[in-house]
């Protein structure tokens, strides 16, 4: 088995696969435990979805390099569903929801309308599933996750300290002195482009998957922000890593894969969190 | 120049008017109490006078040098989920987080003030604890070291001693006087305990019914006037 992987790692792209993707896991884990606790989560979905549509947008125009467009697509929706979101006429939920299955829908319309190729059911499949897509990266699409990623992680790190306030009680950090609102804003666009990143991972279904499991994980055994962001983050560059070395070996598809992992480890935590307050109790 | 000028505000929700027309003035190192039945308006005019509701007409100006990052602030109740893991000590911390800027990190003076006020609300053995696992009452604690934090020169407590025994509610009404007193920080209190109300403060708000701002003394005199009308009856 060893040297089995031993093989794959002389190719070139299986090593690629594997930086992006620990990279990836990293990013959308820190951001994860803020999404799930500002109860975010459904923006998670619905922007995969509309990254989805930007990609359908970005082969009926024949663009060559898709990612610039739907990284602004996705920010844009971001920003504009958090907006959404503080407003209390308009109810946060049914916009993330709209928008979701209307960036979907018209995607898939737009794909089926001008298909360039033949196996469209294939071409929907990989995007929406991420298939293949983390075996085909190009050298220069390495660099920019990788950059990206750095970039967020550090923007994570330097303001972790803000986001804890905001994310645990935005009215307070707001009237002692914290621009909540910026704050929030430069969450929504770091959030777009850690999605836009995943989509080369595990697809845009399998995203929310990639955020939320490693957070709902620690939450379940620590019981302090910080060891949850630190324990979210652990678990899920592990899962990402086992997830990925699986694949590798068994020929089955990488998102999925990452996210069974990460299903066995939220299951692992949960019995582990049920077995500590049993023995405390 | 008063640090809080409310000019003929008006307070509502989608076009109802629950407070029509209020005008008044907080100088520094006052010490006023809101009073008022329930529902009669008093978290909602204090979550504008900290800026987080704006006015349905009227302005709220913040004059005398004071700035967001210089209050410290106790929500009635705060939105905190159910399963938002925070220890005591990261919450009590974050009351520092107003006056950061852009600094990344805190400071060891930050943790020693944070240290300091978890010790004077006396749940220096539950720093390590997880929040939700509190109970009420130490939850209420938690979040008020939290707002000693982040004090520089103005109070806000929308009603502090709320689920607080009757010992601990006494060292709070104490320690108040003591943070107003010593350092000079203008405290605004909302309660319901009018008692404690008149013995520390040295102004009242009375809203809800008939609207009154002015001095204890003036309070108490006009409360003496109606009380000594026959079938008077004690607005509040
Ligand atoms: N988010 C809201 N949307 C609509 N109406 C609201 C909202 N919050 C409060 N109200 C209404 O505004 C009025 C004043 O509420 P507020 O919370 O300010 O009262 P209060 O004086 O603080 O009462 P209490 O003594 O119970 O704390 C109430 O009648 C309430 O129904
Ligand atoms: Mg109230």
């Amino acid at each position: 088995m060893l040297e089995k992987l031993g093989l794959y790692f002389s190719f070139p792209f299986v090593r690629y696969a594997l930086i992006v993707g620990v990279l990836i896991a990293l990013c959308s884990s820190l951001f994860g435990v803020t999404l799930v606790l500002k109860r975010f989560s459904f923006i998670g979905d619905g922007l995969s979805h509309v990254a989805f549509g930007a990609m359908a947008i970005a082969a009926v125009i024949n663009l060559t390099n898709e990612m610039p467009l739907v990284l602004a697509v996705t920010v844009v929706c971001a920003v504009l569903l958090l907006r959404t979101g503080q407003n209390t006429k308009i109810k946060g939920d049914a916009a993330v929801a709209m928008i979701s299955v209307g960036a979907l829908a018209i995607g898939y319309l737009l794909m089926n309308l001008f298909a360039k190729s033949s196996n469209l059911s294939g071409d929907v499949c990989s995007t929406l599933f991420g298939s293949t897509s983390i075996l085909t990266l190009t050298k220069t699409e390495v660099w920019l996750c990788g950059a990206l990623s750095v970039v967020v992680a550090i923007f994570f790190l330097f303001f972790y300290h803000k986001i804890f306030s905001v994310t645990f009680d935005e009215d307070f950090a707001r009237a002692t002195g914290t621009k909540a609102q910026v704050y929030n804003l430069l969450i929504a666009v770091i959030i777009a482009v850690i999605i836009v990143l995943a989509m080369n991972l595990v697809g845009s279904l399998l995203i929310s998957a990639l955020v939320i499991f490693p957070a709902l994980s620690a939450m379940r055994v620590f019981k302090s922000f910080r060891s949850v962001t630190v324990c979210s983050a652990i678990v899920s560059v592990v899962c990402a890593l086992i997830g990925i070395l699986l694949s590798i070996l068994y020929g089955t598809p990488v998102g999925s894969t990452i996210v069974a992992v990460d299903i066995t480890a939220f299951i692992l935590f949960t019995l582990c969190g049920w077995l500590l307050r049993r023995r405390l109790a | 120049m008063s640090q809080i000028i409310c000019d003929r505000v008006s307070l509502g929700y989608d076009g109802n008017l629950i407070l029509r027309d209020l005008s008044f003035r907080l100088e520094a190192g006052e010490y006023c109490c809101i009073i008022g039945e329930n529902g009669s308006g008093k978290s909602t005019l204090m979550r504008t006078l900290l800026g987080l509701k704006s006015p349905s007409s009227g302005t709220v100006t913040f004059g005398d040098g004071l700035k967001p990052s210089q209050i410290g602030y106790l929500p009635q109740q705060t939105a905190v989920q159910r399963d938002f893991p925070a220890s005591v000590f990261e919450i009590v911390l974050s009351g520092c987080q107003g006056r950061q800027g852009l600094r990344p990190f805190y400071s060891k003076a930050d943790k020693a003030l944070a240290l300091e006020n978890i010790e004077k609300m006396g749940i220096t053995p539950l720093v390590k604890r997880c929040y939700r696992e509190l109970s009420g009452g130490q939850q209420q604690r938690v979040l008020l070291a939290r707002a000693l934090c982040a004090t520089g020169k103005m109070l806000l407590l929308d009603e502090p001693v709320s689920g607080l025994d009757p010992k601990v509610t006494a060292e709070m009404y104490e320690l108040i006087d003591t943070i107003h007193k010593r350092d000079g920080i203008t405290i605004v209190m909302i309660s319901h305990d009018i008692e404690a109300a008149v013995r520390y403060a040295d102004h009242i708000l009375h809203i809800g019914g008939d609207l009154f701002f002015g001095t204890t003394e003036e309070y108490l005199a006009k409360q003496a006037a109606i009380g000594a009308k026959p079938g008077g009856t004690e607005s509040c």
